[in-house]
């Protein structure tokens, strides 16, 4: 047997800001990784990022990271992910700040 | 200091105006971020976790007000107010936006300043000894041949695409406080035996994941055979250095696996064969660029009121203890400003600050400013009689913490805050530790004490060149901190030791605090520093300082 799957997001950088993003179900980039779409399927993982690196005029460096499915959506595993949620933990800067009002 | 001349200043515009291209084509989908990426490297733009970051040159460190001002301007105008002085003499922008940083290229050729060269496989910026021009010790101001290597290294042809980044570090004096030994090319300002002026030659250091002690290639090289020199040994790591690993392309990989005979048998032969070529017009542009460089007018004043300033305020006796170098001129003083306040981030001035220091630079410093490896700001010409002023100054604009090459004054990288290669975070690690430091009030007792974190085996913190060296590394999903001792980087140095096993977050400063109060029972008396003290007993008493359980285990 293969060893499991671990699920994944499809995540990059904005291309005018570079702020983190995720790509959702319906083909958005969401700052948000709650919005993001889950993936459990490798194969599937692997055309989703094929599509993400596609959209050059929008993002750059886009990858799969590992996630789980959260209370509010997918949640990311590893720190460097979480701090990409967050922002710089020396200054209040970036998403921490009123994610929402970022586009 | 330099002045761009006519050439400077159309080329930096040309390549503003290339670049400002280059990032409409992209946004605008035309290059992919594949294409578009070498251009922007080239250009000092990297993309990091949470916005993209702009890395500025500061030629040699050195800075004029207006300079300095701009910096703040473009911190204000296109980022978030603040800038971050780097180990390489730098400056970053963390949040700039795409469509801006064309603008802030303009801006900064307004003051003559760029970042080309600031990434990639090239000649990175010239770093040099930080009181270059001032100090008391030196033999001669370095800055002149740093200028003329950037003139040279700045879009040389055949270095566009080395093997892999190549740095060059100049100091003027015996004491090194430039890092020499742990750069690809390092050069120290040396007197012959007929009293004549020239190089020591040094290659093949470097930190990062295989560190190494730079090794001499010559001990005498003329100033009208340095450029010749320098362009024979980058011209045959071009050739000789490996593309295949890119672990192994550096040049002190080079220089291992050939040997230091082979290395310099190659480098004799093309000198010999390139030297002709140069023409001696690399020597008028250099007494041109000397002119540039000559010292300032020093002034004559009573210095009275400084020495009552110390007896009257403990605080300013307290800070110009530790915050002042000699200087070479009478009645002068180097001062170091630190950017490293207990719990701010190391290296980090906010463009208030950065006005402030402008200003001082102007009015009392002979309009000149450094900024150091160790990620401070020092005004290298002060007279005594102006430090109270200064003081006074800093003090209102938070910038008088009395720290220099104290426990605190920690060298940090931006780590996983910020950086994508980063594998753990070490601007708060340093932050818990200059705050613990603070409340213990012991760091003036310890004495001199470098600590030196980096967030990544690439050891942009020098980690390895610290009397405390810290790693941070990413050990099954958790952030894990390795401490490394006895390191240093001056004219003796050495890569430090591996302690044993790392701490994690949590552990990992209490750890640091055991080690600097066991070596206060440790040391022989008060004058023996960290470092001789580690050199005296080795890493066996420090390690029982680090691991107490462990001994007990054993002892059980």
């Amino acid at each position: 047997m293969p060893p499991r799957f671990t699920p994944k997001v499809v995540t990059a950088n904005a291309l005018l800001d570079g702020d983190a993003v995720w790509l959702t179900e319906d083909d958005r980039w969401s700052p948000l990784i709650s919005d993001a779409e889950l993936i459990t399927d490798e194969a599937h993982a692997d055309l989703r990022l094929l599509q993400a690196k596609a959209r050059a005029s929008e993002i750059a460096g886009a990858y799969l990271a590992d996630a789980r499915m959260g209370a509010d959506g997918p949640e990311p595993l590893h720190f460097r992910e979480a701090f990409r949620t967050r922002g710089p933990s020396n200054y209040p800067h970036g998403k921490q700040v009123a994610p929402q009002s970022r586009t | 200091m330099y002045v761009y001349n006519d050439f400077d200043e159309t080329f930096v515009r040309a390549r503003v105006a290339q670049f400002r291209a280059q990032v409409e084509r992209r946004i605008d989908g035309s290059l992919t971020e594949d294409e578009f990426k070498p251009l922007r490297l080239m250009n000092g733009l990297y993309l990091q976790l949470h916005a993209y970051m702009l890395r500025v040159a500061v030629p040699y460190g050195t800075l004029n007000p207006a300079q300095m001002r701009q910096l703040a301007y473009i911190a204000d105008r296109w980022d978030k107010g603040y800038g971050h002085f780097t180990t390489r003499q730098n400056i970053q922008y963390n949040w700039p936006k795409l469509g801006d940083v064309p603008d802030m290229l303009e801006a900064l050729a307004d003051v003559g300043m760029h970042a080309i060269q600031t990434s990639g496989n090239t000649i990175r910026n010239v770093t040099a000894d930080h009181f270059a021009g001032a100090a008391a010790d030196e033999i001669e101001d370095p800055r002149a041949i740093a200028e003329l290597l950037r003139q040279w290294s700045t879009d040389h042809p055949e270095f566009q695409f080395l093997p892999r980044k190549f740095k060059i570090a100049v100091t003027g004096a015996a004491a090194d406080r430039a890092v020499t030994r742990a750069h690809d090319i390092g050069l120290v300002v040396v007197r012959n035996d007929a009293g004549d002026v020239g190089y020591q030659v040094i290659v093949g250091g470097g930190l990062g994941r295989t560190p190494m002690v730079g090794k001499v290639l010559r001990d005498f090289v003329s100033k009208a055979d340095l450029l010749p020199y320098v362009e024979a040994i980058v011209s045959v790591y071009n050739l000789l250095g490996r593309r295949d690993n890119k672990y192994k392309a550096r040049i002190k990989i080079t220089l291992h696996e050939n040997g230091i005979e082979t290395i310099r048998d190659l480098v004799e032969d093309r000198f010999d064969a390139i030297r002709a070529g140069f023409g001696g017009y690399d020597q008028t542009l250099l007494a041109e660029i000397e002119k540039s460089f000559s010292p300032p007018a020093f002034v004559t004043k009573a210095t009275d009121g400084y020495e009552a300033a110390r007896l009257a305020n403990p605080a300013f006796r307290s800070w110009s203890d530790t915050n002042l170098s000699a200087h070479k001129a009478p009645g002068y003083a180097i001062v170091s400003i630190s950017i490293k306040k207990h719990g701010a981030t190391p290296g980090d001035a906010t463009s208030d600050q950065m006005r402030v220091m402008a200003d001082l630079a102007e009015r009392y410093g002979h309009g000149e400013l450094r900024i150091s490896h160790e990620q401070n700001v020092i005004l290298p010409h002060v007279h005594q009689a102006d430090l109270p002023a200064i003081y006074a100054a800093l003090r209102k604009a938070d910038l008088a913490t009395a720290n220099i090459g104290l426990a605190s004054d920690i060298i940090a990288c931006p780590g996983m805050d910020y950086c994508a290669l980063a594998t753990a975070r070490s601007i708060p690690i340093a932050q818990q530790i200059a705050t613990r430091f603070d409340e213990l009030k012991i760091e003036h007792d310890v004495g001199p004490l470098k600590i030196k974190i980096s967030g990544c085996i690439n050891a942009c913190g020098h980690h390895h060149v610290g009397h405390i060296g810290i790693l941070g590394l990413d050990r099954a999903g958790v952030e894990n901190y390795q401490i490394t001792l006895g390191g240093d980087g001056t004219e003796t140095t050495t890569i430090g030791e591996r302690a044993g096993p790392g701490f994690s977050a949590d552990d990992i400063v209490p750890a640091i605090e055991r080690l600097v109060t066991g070596y206060l029972d440790l040391r022989r008396d008060q004058s023996e520093t960290f470092l001789q003290t580690y050199r005296r007993l080795g890493l066996a008493p420090f390690k029982t300082l680090l691991y107490p359980n462990e001994d007990k285990a054993d002892a059980a």
